[in-house]
């Protein structure tokens, strides 16, 4: 698909001004998965529309071809074997074993049980958890976008 | 007697399997494709309702009440597998505009 | 004729759907609700989240989404494998 034109000036200006707010918001959601509604996913998804905006508002010769082959299926691969790694490091017990939760370590603060404002220092490896699969939702989805951009499909008429 | 979320979904159901099967173009075949998971995911949610309850999270709840989360839970999983399913499908369709020119399926056929 | 016997086997098919609608339960009133109840009630003591939906995915059915995220990144590898090309430029 031929993205060889730009949008105008306002348009890469305000791509340029939404990089930082975008990319907060969607680690917000993230970050606070285990307290408000939202997660990984849904963080990760936020953070991939980002991407989708700067691909259609300039050319596509900016991106260096080394982005999207060597960075972001990297990226992807580290965060799906964080995710297994954690899953596995409480195997004394069980496959995905909360090792962490109501122990002293790093998210174990207990909870006290009702309605309560929510505490960022408690959940045990579910914030963990939602960031490696948020970062692997962002490659994977980034993944997508950017190889029907850049690449030609393998149809060659030989009928 | 009659609830409406279920008679929705009914609805959005038939009228993505009409549009599988009654239409030409490679498109609109894939977003019924789509259109029918959402519906799906839709019935899922509308199974775990309890009158007079509020989300599953306890940071600054109204009450105690609260609609059962295992549904939601297995939403979630439902829209990622559609994100998957509906990627490929598109693919497949850029693909077969490169071969053949067209994407009508009445005039695309298996040669060979 | 054939295109009528299709039409008659959808609307047969839509009016099978919507009796079904009938006989599950009422919307708002679900049937058993004691694995629902039990994560309600210990969800928050025993993994320490305020989100009931977020233990529920990475804590009581953590499997699922093992499964999942799998899903996602083959569906990535998939699409990687149409659009490759054995030269040097893609």
């Amino acid at each position: 698909m031929r993205n060889n034109d730009e949008l105008s000036r306002i348009v890469r200006n305000v791509t340029c001004v939404l990089a930082v707010p975008v990319t907060v918001f969607g680690l917000y959601i993230i970050l606070h998965g285990h307290l408000t509604p939202g997660g990984g996913f849904a963080g990760g998804a936020v953070m991939a529309t980002f991407i989708a905006l700067f691909l259609v508002s300039f050319r596509k010769e900016i991106i260096k071809k080394d982005m999207w082959t060597k960075l972001f299926p990297v990226s992807e691969i580290l965060a799906l074997l964080a995710f297994i790694s954690l899953a596995l490091l409480g195997i004394s017990a069980a496959f995905f074993h909360n090792f962490l939760a109501n122990s002293g370590l790093l998210f174990g603060m207990p909870v006290p049980f009702g309605v309560n404002p929510g505490y960022l220092g408690t959940g045990g490896i579910a914030p963990l958890m939602n960031l490696a699969v948020g970062l692997e939702v962002f490659s994977g989805l980034s993944l997508i976008l950017f190889i029907m951009t850049y690449s030609k499909p393998d149809g060659d008429k030989n009928d | 007697m009659i609830s409406m979320p279920f008679v929705a979904v009914i609805v959005l159901i038939s009228i993505a399997l009409f549009t599988i099967v009654f239409k030409r173009n490679l498109i609109k075949i894939v977003m019924a494709v789509h259109v029918m998971g959402s519906a799906v995911n839709l019935f899922l949610i509308s199974l775990g309702y309890r009158e007079g309850g509020v989300a599953p999270i306890f940071t600054n709840a109204p009450r105690l009440g609260m609609v059962l989360p295992t549904p939601q839970a297995l939403t979630l999983t439902s829209i990622v597998i559609n994100i998957a399913i509906v990627a490929l499908m598109l693919s497949f369709a850029i693909s077969v505009y490169a071969h053949y020119g067209t994407l009508d399926t009445k005039k695309i056929r298996l040669r060979g | 004729m054939k295109k009528e016997v299709e039409v008659l086997t959808l609307a047969v098919l839509f009016i099978l759907l919507l009796a079904t609608t009938i006989s599950i339960h009422p919307f708002g009133k679900p049937c058993k609700t004691e694995m629902d109840d039990y994560f309600i009630l210990n969800g928050q003591n025993q993994t320490g989240c305020n989100n009931i939906v977020t233990s529920v995915v990475f804590d009581y059915r953590g499997m699922d989404t093992l499964g999942e995220a799998t899903i996602l990144f083959v569906a990535v590898t998939g699409v990687f494998m149409v659009f490759w090309r054995d030269k040097n430029e893609k």
